[in-house]
Parts: structure tokens; sequence; C-alpha cells
């Protein structure tokens, strides 16, 4: 359903140029939810919005292809766009509380969605009983009430429910969540999850799930794409890369996850800072902070390898293989 | 693909609120805070009781205000001597009723404040919303060119044209419209800019809304108020500028009242008849006073930044 090969994505800065997306290639079959995994600032958020055609300034997608049911979104013009974005593919933001518009009935922002695309031709008086189903079908209680509350008056769990009926709203393709768990607390964090596999199985929307928790990856996730400093280091499906990680940042990434009833040992973390993308060396962005360098780590670009089928990792420990 | 809804109950409950009722109780909300607040509740009924005094000026107001009587002239107000009850204010120096012609008046001010605001801001909001949410050259082009305006004293500048294209009622429209939208502009241009930064706005790309939309139904409601009280107190502003235009002779002519020039008139007679050229004055300071203090209430009201410090 979605493909995308070789995506560039880049920001002209004043401090020189910044490959925030650089060749990401993922492939996203109808009804599969992948994951997408990193570190802040590794541009899981900028490769999602590069789908959408809404990488803000100064930023620009400067190559690749986003074939979208085989039609390439890169080419489309903006107003074409427009037909695309909520309403084959929309996207759930981190913040609920922001996300919504502070001074307007949740309801009223839902049923805005759906007018936004009026060829699915629901008569007006049918919007509010659609309106009443969605907020339904994510599981807010009594949606009369819900759609006269203000953002405001909602809790952040109940808040990002709405976010996801908006995206709802016109029955898309394909979701992309960009760390919707996030500004949660962990309880809601497992029933907005539990949504979005609901919604998953029983419509069969594709998902592309950003977020930073192997562990909701391995629980939600089919596929997984690991980035670091904008570059894919590892890709393949969750069973294989879960337990048997390849690359020493997946290690890494896998280890820092903390155990209920570990006492004894303190959380594991990667050593060092995230690198700043304007000033990337040669070679692994990752080198610095690997326990697993290795001279020649640093000499060329590292090329993805594939080491079974559909499982790629972008290390030097593997290129004999 | 499979129907989307995941539980097929529907719900055929009543539905109780519309649309309508959001903006009514918002109103509600809004006249309870305004009670609460004294001076702008104050301001708001002195500038409402002098809207319906124009607005019936016919009605009410004792005498013509134009029909001169030389018999009359420089009667003093009822409360010193020599005045009566039939020209309660006095009269000017041909005998016209200052009650009727500051009743007259008030309309010609309110209606210069009203309408310069209105078409202003409606201009400067609009410009501002497009160069505040493109920014670009147009932002550019307009932006140096409201601050070329604003390196004009507003007085001089009005005086400047207004003897240029000749005084009356339009001209003093348009000369006033000319300068006072870059107001409007700079502020609709400024929130625009710290709202589109907002996620909000970002999510609503994301659903496919036009930018047109985005613009005015996303965020304008979200920066409305900030132009509602820069307006009430631009009110206030021109009433005053409209009149030290018409002091001056270049605002509204003789022998149409204005208090601009009714304060003029009676220039002359200031020692001895000192009522003609105050009471328009006094006039002037209540409106301007008022509109003054609603704006500010509004502003306490409407920001809730302010509300939290």
């Amino acid at each position: 359903m979605l493909k995308i090969n070789n995506l560039h994505t880049s920001f002209f800065t004043y401090r020189g140029t910044v490959k925030a997306v650089d060749d990401i290639s993922l492939e996203l079959k109808e009804g599969e939810v992948l994951g997408l995994v990193g570190e802040s600032g590794c541009g899981k958020s900028v490769t999602l919005l590069s789908i959408l055609g809404l990488v803000p300034y100064p930023g620009k997608i400067i190559g690749g292809e986003v074939l979208f049911k085989g039609e390439d979104l890169l080419k489309k013009s903006s107003s074409e766009m427009r037909h695309y974005r909520g309403n084959k593919i929309s996207m759930i933001f981190q913040d609920p509380m922001t996300t919504l518009n502070p001074v307007f009935y949740v309801g009223e922002q839902i049923r805005e969605a759906l007018k936004v695309h009026k060829h699915k031709k629901i008569f007006k008086r049918d919007e509010k009983e659609k309106v009443f189903q969605l907020i339904e079908d994510v599981g807010l209680p009594s949606p009369e009430e819900t759609y006269y509350q203000y953002p405001y008056q909602l809790s952040g769990g109940m808040q990002q429910r709405i976010l996801i009926a908006i995206a709802l709203s016109c029955q898309p393709n394909l979701i992309l969540a960009d760390e919707p768990t996030t500004a949660l607390d962990v309880t809601i964090q497992a029933q907005i999850l539990d949504l979005l596999r609901k919604i998953n199985k029983d419509v069969g929307t594709g998902i592309i799930l950003v977020t930073h928790d192997l562990g909701v990856v391995a629980e939600f996730c089919q596929k997984v794409v690991v980035m670091y400093a904008g570059k894919m280091v590892e890709t393949g499906l969750v069973d294989q890369i879960i337990y048997e990680p390849k690359h020493p940042y997946t290690q890494g990434l896998l280890k820092s996850i903390p155990k209920i009833g570990d006492r004894k040992n303190k959380i594991h973390s990667i050593p060092g800072d995230v690198p700043d993308l304007a000033t990337l060396p040669e070679g692994c962005a990752f080198y610095p902070r690997c326990v697993k360098r290795m001279p020649e780590c640093q000499k060329n670009e590292i090329p993805l390898k594939e080491v079974e089928k559909g499982w790629q990792v972008r290390c030097m420990l593997y290129k004999g293989l | 693909m499979t129907e989307l809804y995941i539980n097929e109950k529907s719900s055929n409950k009543t539905i109780k609120y519309s649309k309508g009722k959001m903006y009514w109780g918002r109103f509600k909300h809004f006249l309870k805070e305004l009670t609460h607040c004294r001076t702008a509740f104050l301001g708001a009924i002195i500038v409402l009781s002098f809207i319906l005094v124009a607005i019936f000026a016919s009605s009410i107001s004792p005498h013509d205000p134009i029909k001169a009587s030389i018999v009359n002239r420089l009667k003093p107000p009822f409360w010193i001597e020599g005045g009566n009850a039939d020209y309660p204010l006095g009269t000017d120096e041909i005998g016209r009723d200052i009650l009727s012609r500051i009743i007259y008046g008030g309309r010609i001010s309110i209606l210069v404040g009203l309408v310069t605001v209105g078409i202003s801001g409606f201009i400067g909001t609009l410009l501002g919303s497009f160069a505040g949410y493109y920014r670009g050259r147009f932002d550019e082009i307009l932006s140096r060119f409201s601050d070329l305006l604003l390196s004009f004293p507003y007085l001089i500048f009005a005086i400047f044209l207004m003897s240029i294209v000749g005084p009356g009622f339009f001209n003093l429209i348009v000369i006033l419209c000319f300068k006072s939208w870059v107001n409007f502009f700079r502020l609709s241009r400024g929130e625009m800019i710290s709202e589109k930064t907002k996620e909000y706005v970002e999510a609503a790309q994301a659903l496919g809304e036009s930018d047109i939309k985005i613009m005015f139904k996303e965020i304008l409601p979200n920066i409305i108020h900030s132009i509602l009280v820069l307006a009430t107190l631009r009110v206030g502003y021109f009433i005053i500028l409209e009149a030290s235009l018409s002091f001056l002779g270049l605002g509204i002519q003789p022998p149409t009242p204005a208090w601009g020039s009714m304060i003029n008139s009676g220039r002359a007679y200031m020692l001895s008849s000192w009522w003609v050229s105050t009471i328009p004055g006094i006039a002037l300071l209540i409106l301007v006073l008022s509109i003054n203090l609603l704006g500010e209430g509004l502003r306490d009201i409407l920001d809730p930044r302010l509300k939290l410090e």
C-alpha cells in the first residue's frame, strides 16, 4: 500500500544542511503495523511529515519517492495532496492538548474533519449522528455530552481519543501515529494502544507508529525500522529484531528498557549524546557511542546489508555475512 | 475495506445543544465577566447610552441643532444665573442649543469611530493574516510599507492629506483608514505568526484543510480577542482624531455639528462664555474615557494570560 523508496529530506539552515531523513526506504502492506523507532531528533517525525508533504520550512524533500497505492505523492500538486491528507492518510499527533483547537467544542472539530472532504457525501443532518458514532467508536462515554466539551474539559487520554476519532473520520487507509502515547500516563497508554490495535484489526487500517518505546513495538507492530541520525540502521520483522537485535544501537535500546523487580542493576543507558545532524562524521554516525566500534567504521559510508530475508542492518560487524 | 463502525450502536437520543448555543453560552459567560469588572461595566453602559442617544437623536434633542436665533445667543446653562431650562446646556455664539448640537455631534463622532475601525480593522486583519501566514515577499513589502506609515505622526499626516483632498465626511474616513489599518495589520500578523507554529495548525494541515480555512476558521477565532480589544481602543482614538481635525477646520464642515468644531467655535468666548467649548469637550472626555475603560476591561476579560497574574 505504502512504499517509500530512498527518501531524502534535508533542512537548509544557516549552520549548514541537516539531513533529517537520509535514504529511508520502507514498505507497508494493507493492514500492517510498522514501528519507527529512534531517539529524539533522529528524523522519525520528519519522515511522517514527508509522507504528507508537510515538511516545515526550511526543510525540503530532495529525493526519493513515496508511493501510495502506486502513485507518487511527492509529484502531486498541493491541492491534490490535500485530497490525501486526512482523507486517505491521516495523522495522530504527540500532544493532544495542543493539537486540538482550544476555542471549539471537540465535537465541532470532529465534524469539521468530516466536512473537509465533502465528496464523502454525508448529509448535514447526518453529520452529527456520524460524529456521535465516532465518539462512541473511540470508546468515550455519552457522545452527546462529549460533543459539547471544550478540549480543556477533557483529560489527556480523552483528548487523544478525540484526535483518533478525527483521524478515523474519513476512513483512511493509513494512519500515521506520531508518538501517540508519549504525553499520556501508562495505563492510558495501554488503552490508546488497544484502541489503535482494534482499529487495525477491525477495519484493516495500516498504521505507522512512531515511538521510542521498543516495548510498545514488540507488542503492537509486525515490522520495525530503527533510525539513527536520519538513517535506517536496522529494519526487519519485529520477531527477528526484538529477540535477536543485530545492530549495537538496537541492542542498546533494548537493554535500556527497565525491568520491573530488578533492583540490583541500574537502568542501562547508551553513553553519549545524539549527534549534531549538521556536522555528522564520515562513516557510521553511531561510532562515538558504539561499544563494538572498529577502526573501519569511520572510513566510509556503510551500506545496508541483508542478513536474512527482509532483515537489513547497517553495521560493519555484518559486512562479511 | 470494511465499514468503519466498530460497534453498530446508533444513538437516537434527542440532541439538546446546537452551535448557536455554543456562542450564546460564551456570550452569557462574557456578560457575567463584564458585570464583575466594575469599571468596564460602567464604561459599557456609558458607551451604550451614547450610542442610543446618537441613534434616537432626532426624537431626543429639544431643538434643531442648526437653527440659529440671534436673540438667544450665548445663553448660559440652566444652573448659572441668566440660563433657563429651555436651553439646559446653554447656547453658542449664534444662539444654537448646545445640548442638541452635542447629541447630533455624538452621531458624527461615533459614526466616524465605528466606520473607520470597521474598515481599517477588516483590511488590516485580512492583510495581516495573509502576511503572517505566508510570510515571504508579500509580508516584507507590506511590513516595510507599514513601518513607513508608522514613522509619520498621525495627526500631521492627516492634516497634510486632508488639506490636499479637502474636508468632508467621506474624505475624512478615507484618510483615517489610509493609515489606521497598519495597527491591525501588525497585530494580526504577529499573532498569526505565533499561532501558526502551534500544533493544532499542523493538525489542520494534516487533515487536508485549505490555507484560507486554516487562517480564518482555525486561527482567527484564537486571535480575535486581541483584535477586538485593539478595535475598541482605536474607536476612542479616532473620535479624538476626528475632533482634532474638525477643530482645525479640516474635518466635518459647519453647519453640521461636530464636537471638534464646536470646541473651536467657542474658543473666542472662552473667558466670557466658557460653556460653549467646555461642554462639548466634557462630552468628548466622557465618551473616550468610557471607551477606554471598556477596552481595558475587555482586555482583562478576554486575555486569560492576564487573569493568571
